[in-house]
């Protein structure tokens, strides 16, 4: 691999960008290989680097059906962020926080990270309490979080409407939050794992799994049968698809989410706005789009596409909370699945499959955890036993009780 | 947006609609002697295919009664609604997989 630097695109300028590498081969898959990874989104890559760089597994392959990064990686809204209330929570948000701190010199590629800090309004007294209890949880588990009066949120953002329908009483302040760029996410997870020698292999579906003794031995793909020491699935909302298909069900639902964006302007938002209660949230890209996060399908589906009354709903409370906004064009608006738990936690777990394990259950928030999310998977799929902070988010506590219940605590979506 | 028939009602806007997810999960009678295993499949566990999904709706904006949907996943595509208590239509997959 090529080192990315100032000089190589000094060199290449020379050569009129000619003579770039490609970021990753596109090799045949082999017979066999340790660990095949199921899906390559950001969670399916980061898994497959970790198991290479932390684990000391290279003989390790990502099959993709599509093109990699292509799922839901590629349709969100990039916020990430770490203040979640319950301590399990905590523990794997704030891991991936800290990985994003570095995550673009680790890989070699500018994930263009931007903690440019994201609000959560308040638009009640309930929200006041809910975003207290939060706040002062946050900080017990040792992450930033600050209180914000009215009076503070006008400075940050000038143009935005305090006296709107549910007037904004207040916000809670995540300063290291922010956005990331997600194709670069994908990218440079595939990019980085590929040198260490991952196989990524696009355009390849699995379509079952080969199984002796209860215990995983391959996988059947629409390029023939791919044989498989142990086997991690991280396909986000066909996470049931791929269950069934290995004989066992989840506690998940599928749901299309939507988002849109706006024509391009020049820089005006310069963090994060997230309302929970109305539910609007919105940043602005490095391009200038401002990037709107739309609400989930109240339905079942797979379609990728979402309904056009989830458009209105949303755009109504952007234009009442920034008037400024009101005659912007949207440019495009697209859906992706999500695997939605009750509870609004992920499953990171072994499965009632020996040596085939599960990632899935993100749903609407998954994206600020790529980094955390693939480093715990891989070191407990190369271990065989989870890793402590993914072992809270095992399938077994919808049966034990002991759910983490984010989606009553947080009432935020993502 | 969908086009959605209430039985009793007739064709409407889905927002007139809201959505409860799988149906025919009935309640289990012994409820004293399940296991947290049986508890936890029949609160939390669904089939959520990519597919023909047997779903339960309400009219809440309208005559505020329950019934069920046949509906593909996938494309979205409607076979049809039926009321509490009938047995759902058999679907051809052949139809379905379009
Ligand atoms: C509109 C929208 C906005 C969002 N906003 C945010 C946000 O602001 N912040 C945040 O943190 N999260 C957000 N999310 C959630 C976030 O996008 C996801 O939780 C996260 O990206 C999931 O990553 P993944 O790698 O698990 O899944 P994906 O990126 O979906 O990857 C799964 C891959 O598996 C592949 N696959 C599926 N079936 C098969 C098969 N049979 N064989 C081979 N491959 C298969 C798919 O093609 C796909 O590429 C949002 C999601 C959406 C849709
Ligand atoms: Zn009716």
């Amino acid at each position: 691999m090529n080192r990315y630097s100032i000089f190589s695109l000094i060199r290449n300028s020379v050569n009129y960008h000619q003579d770039w590498q490609r970021a990753w081969r596109s090799p045949d898959p082999k017979k066999e290989y340790d660990v095949v990874i199921v899906g390559g989104g950001g969670h399916g890559l980061a898994t497959a680097y970790y198991l290479a760089k932390e684990c000391g597994i290279t003989n390790v392959a990502i099959i993709e059906k599509g093109w990699i990064g292509g799922g839901n990686t590629g349709r969100n809204t990039t916020i990430v962020r770490s203040n979640y209330l319950w301590d399990e929570s905590a523990g794997i948000y704030e891991h991936a926080m800290k990985l994003w701190e570095n995550l673009s010199t680790d890989l070699n590629y500018n994930v263009m990270f931007s903690q440019r800090g994201l609000l959560h309004l308040a638009h009640s007294v309930h929200d006041m309490q809910e975003i207290g209890r939060r706040g002062n949880a946050i900080h017990l588990n040792g992450i930033d979080s600050e209180f914000l009066s009215p009076a503070q949120i006008k400075e940050m953002v000038p143009f935005i409407n305090i006296n709107c329908r549910y007037p904004v009483m207040g916000a809670l302040l995540q300063k290291r939050g922010g956005t990331a760029r997600h194709d670069a996410v994908a990218w440079g997870y595939a990019r980085a794992a590929d040198a260490m020698g991952v196989d990524i292999i696009q355009n390849c579906e699995v379509t079952g799994f080969r199984m002796e003794n209860n215990t995983v031995k391959g996988v059947e793909t629409s390029r023939g049968f791919i044989g498989a020491k142990k086997v991690g699935c991280v396909v986000a909302g066909n996470c049931s698809v791929l269950a069934e298909m290995a004989g066992f069900r989840l506690p998940i639902e599928s749901f299309p989410l939507q988002a849109l964006v706006s024509e391009p302007i020049k820089p005006i938002l310069d963090c994060v706005v997230m309302s929970g209660s109305i539910h609007a949230y919105i940043s602005q890209s490095d391009k200038g789009e401002l990037v709107i996060g739309a609400g989930s399908d109240a339905y079942n589906s797979y379609s990728q596409r979402g309904g056009f009354d989830i458009i209105e709903e949303t755009v109504g409370p952007v234009v009442e909370l920034y008037p400024i906004f009101s005659r912007m064009k949207m440019l495009r608006q697209w859906g992706g699945i999500v695997d939605v738990t009750v509870d609004r936690s992920p499953l990171i777990s072994k499965t009632p499959v020996d040596n085939l394990f599960f990632n899935c259950g993100w749903g609407t928030g998954g994206f600020k955890a790529t980094p955390g999310s693939g480093n715990v998977f891989a070191h407990s799929i190369a271990k065989g036993e989870m890793h402590p902070i993914a072992e809270p988010f095992s399938i077994n506590r919808f049966n034990s009780g002991a759910l983490i219940d984010e989606g009553a605590a947080a009432a935020v979506a993502h | 947006m969908l086009i959605i028939e209430c039985p009793w009602c007739g064709k409407r806007d889905q927002t007139e609609f809201s959505c409860h997810g799988e149906a025919h999960i009935a309640r289990p009678l012994n409820t004293e002697e399940l296991s947290e295993e049986e508890w936890g499949d029949y609160v939390f566990f669904r089939k959520n295919p990519k597919g023909l999904h047997y779903e339960r709706w309400v009219h809440a904006h309208g005559c505020r009664r329950w019934f069920n949907v046949a509906r593909n996943t996938l494309s979205d595509h409607i076979h049809g609604s039926y009321k509490p208590g009938e047995t759902p239509p058999t679907i051809d997959t052949q139809e379905v997989s379009q």
